[in-house]
């Protein structure tokens, strides 16, 4: 399980003149449930769409077990942070989730066929929502359509799956679920997903990528308290790489009442 | 209407009514799902810049209506899809500039001045044989070219990020979109109007697609509305004697109108509904 998926190495990407990453250095490897966390502007979601190809590094690379972005190569299921846009657009949910297997290239037939119509439904029932199947996007509540969207992630049934910012628009239930519900998913795949949350993060990703400019990877916490503590400083100090309080393992040195596991 | 149809103008004018509709509702919903009406009227009224330049240098209507609107729709594009925060801006100068193009070079050409009016409102009534065999053609490779990327298009309508990652070639799919309204524009603008072809293009879609489920049936829905209100404004024109162009746009706005009320009557019925169970449940 410690394939290496992606691999990142001395990028650096500038956006009209202003550095937004510096020398970052990451390695992916199957199985892992990294957070990316970090202030606003910090580079998170630019990191992102480096990874899944949507930008093409300054200087450095990305490899995606072994091919640039883009290339087909590792099958990536991208979860994009708006799921409010063009609401009004007529498609079913399944419609939307079909939609996730497009291939450019085949062009012909036109329409879709039984096959991707049983994709679809077997990748909306995974997220439980197979009963909406046939409802316009526009009838469907937030949180149903976040899960549609993630459907749409994984209808491809991909290796890598990355999630920008997905609990931004769903009530505090239906984060607990769809933690576990990622969660459940990492058993079968691997996840980068960028997030604010620190609490859920810290209660349910396996390694912390802080990005401000640069990254700093921190790997297997013994405790789900001292991954808090680095994502904390991480995002509220800015100050990485992070040097951990001298605590026994599992006690973390967070004030009364934070603690999550 | 029916003996409106023995004369062979009339046959044409409900014709080339039938062949806008289609090609209004399949391109019109492109357009609205992409949220491109406000660029395609830029598109439409440059035209206009372009209708003064061909009068100008004596050459066919056609030819400098779609030079001068194919080349503002590539900029358009340009500028759309670089900066989508002030292209807005930017449509709008071109708007503007291009019919002040238009109306200054028609000043300038010596000798009759052209009726632009005309060019607003359209002269269905007046289309020969010869605009509907082009309009039948063209249209149908604009259907064609919009059929083979279906998929393409679709996928980057709902999300053109997700469409990247999947890797659909989105600019140049961009491009061809906008190069395919300019030139629906153009081979409209002689036969319905520039203004009736923005309605066609925009109140048709807009309500099919409250109403739909996907963009094909969106498309369908549309075409039908399309072919209801020309088919309907032309009779209206007939029968009362009225400019037909607007007719049939007065047509498709009272339709507009129309669907927002039955939307606000299936809200209405649906809170009666609810009222009523709640009743029930607690009487």
């Amino acid at each position: 399980m410690n394939d290496t998926i992606v691999d990142i190495t001395d990028l650096c990407f500038s956006y009209s003149g202003k550095e937004v990453l510096h020398n970052i250095d990451l390695v992916v490897a199957q199985g892992d449930f990294i957070a990316v966390v970090g202030p606003n502007g910090g580079g998170k979601t630019t990191l992102l769409k480096l990874i899944i190809g949507l930008l093409k590094p300054t200087r450095g690379r990305v490899r995606l077990t072994g091919r640039k972005p883009g290339k087909k190569g590792l099958e990536i299921g991208y979860v994009p942070q708006q799921i409010d846009h063009n609401l009004s657009f007529p498609a079913t949910a399944l419609d939307v989730v079909i939609m996730g297997k497009h291939v450019p290239e085949n062009r012909l037939p036109f329409g879709r066929s039984q096959q991707d119509r049983r994709d679809g439904l077997a990748a909306l029932e995974k997220m439980g929502i197979s009963e909406f199947a046939g409802r316009k996007i526009s009838d469907l509540s937030g949180g149903q359509r976040q899960r549609v969207l993630i459907a749409r992630a994984l209808v491809t049934e991909p290796e890598l799956l990355v999630l920008d910012e997905p609990t931004a628009s769903i009530d505090s239930r239906g984060q607990t679920e769809f933690y576990q519900l990622l969660q459940e998913l990492n058993k079968e795949l691997t996840i980068l997903m960028v997030s604010h949350d620190l609490l859920s993060v810290s209660a349910y990703a396996k390694s912390v990528a802080c990005v401000n400019k640069r990254l700093h990877y921190h790997q297997a916490f013994a405790s789900s308290g001292e991954l808090f503590d680095a994502v904390y400083a991480c995002s509220v100090y800015d100050s990485c790489p992070v040097t951990f309080p001298q605590s026994a393992p599992g006690q973390s040195s967070l004030p009364e009442g934070v603690t999550n596991d | 209407m029916i003996e409106a149809l023995h004369f062979e103008f009339m046959r044409n004018a409900l014709l080339a009514g039938l062949l806008a509709s289609v090609i209004c509702g399949v391109i019109g919903s492109l357009i609205v799902v992409n949220r491109l009406v406000f660029l395609s009227g830029g598109i439409a009224h440059s035209a206009y810049g372009g209708i003064g330049l061909a009068f100008f240098l004596g050459v066919p209507f056609m030819a400098g209506a779609f030079f001068f609107s194919f080349l503002s729709a590539m900029i358009m594009a340009a500028v759309s899809s670089r900066s989508k925060q002030r292209a807005d801006t930017i449509i709008g100068v071109m708007w503007a500039v291009g019919m002040a193009v238009g109306i200054l070079l028609i000043d300038l050409t010596p000798g009759y001045n052209v009726d632009l009016m005309s060019y607003l409102f359209g002269s269905i009534l007046s289309v020969p044989r010869s605009d509907l065999l082009i309009m039948t053609i063209a249209g149908g490779g604009i259907l064609l070219l919009v059929f083979y990327f279906f998929n393409d298009l679709l996928v980057m309508s709902y999300d053109e990020e997700f469409a990247l990652v999947r890797g659909v070639p989105v600019k140049r799919l961009y491009y061809m979109l906008i190069g395919i309204v300019a030139i629906t524009v153009v081979m409209m603008v002689q036969v319905v109007g520039l203004i009736l072809v923005i309605a066609l293009l925009t109140i048709p879609p807009y309500i099919a697609e409250k109403y739909t489920k996907s963009l094909i049936q969106m498309m369908v829905f549309s075409c039908a509305l399309g072919m209801v209100c020309t088919s309907g404004g032309l009779w209206i024109s007939y029968r009362f004697d009225l400019t037909s162009g607007a007719a049939i746009i007065f047509l498709a706005g009272t339709g507009f109108f129309l669907s927002l009320v039955l939307d606000r009557l299936i809200v209405l019925s649906k809170r009666r509904l609810m009222l009523k169970s709640h009743r029930e449940m607690s009487g």
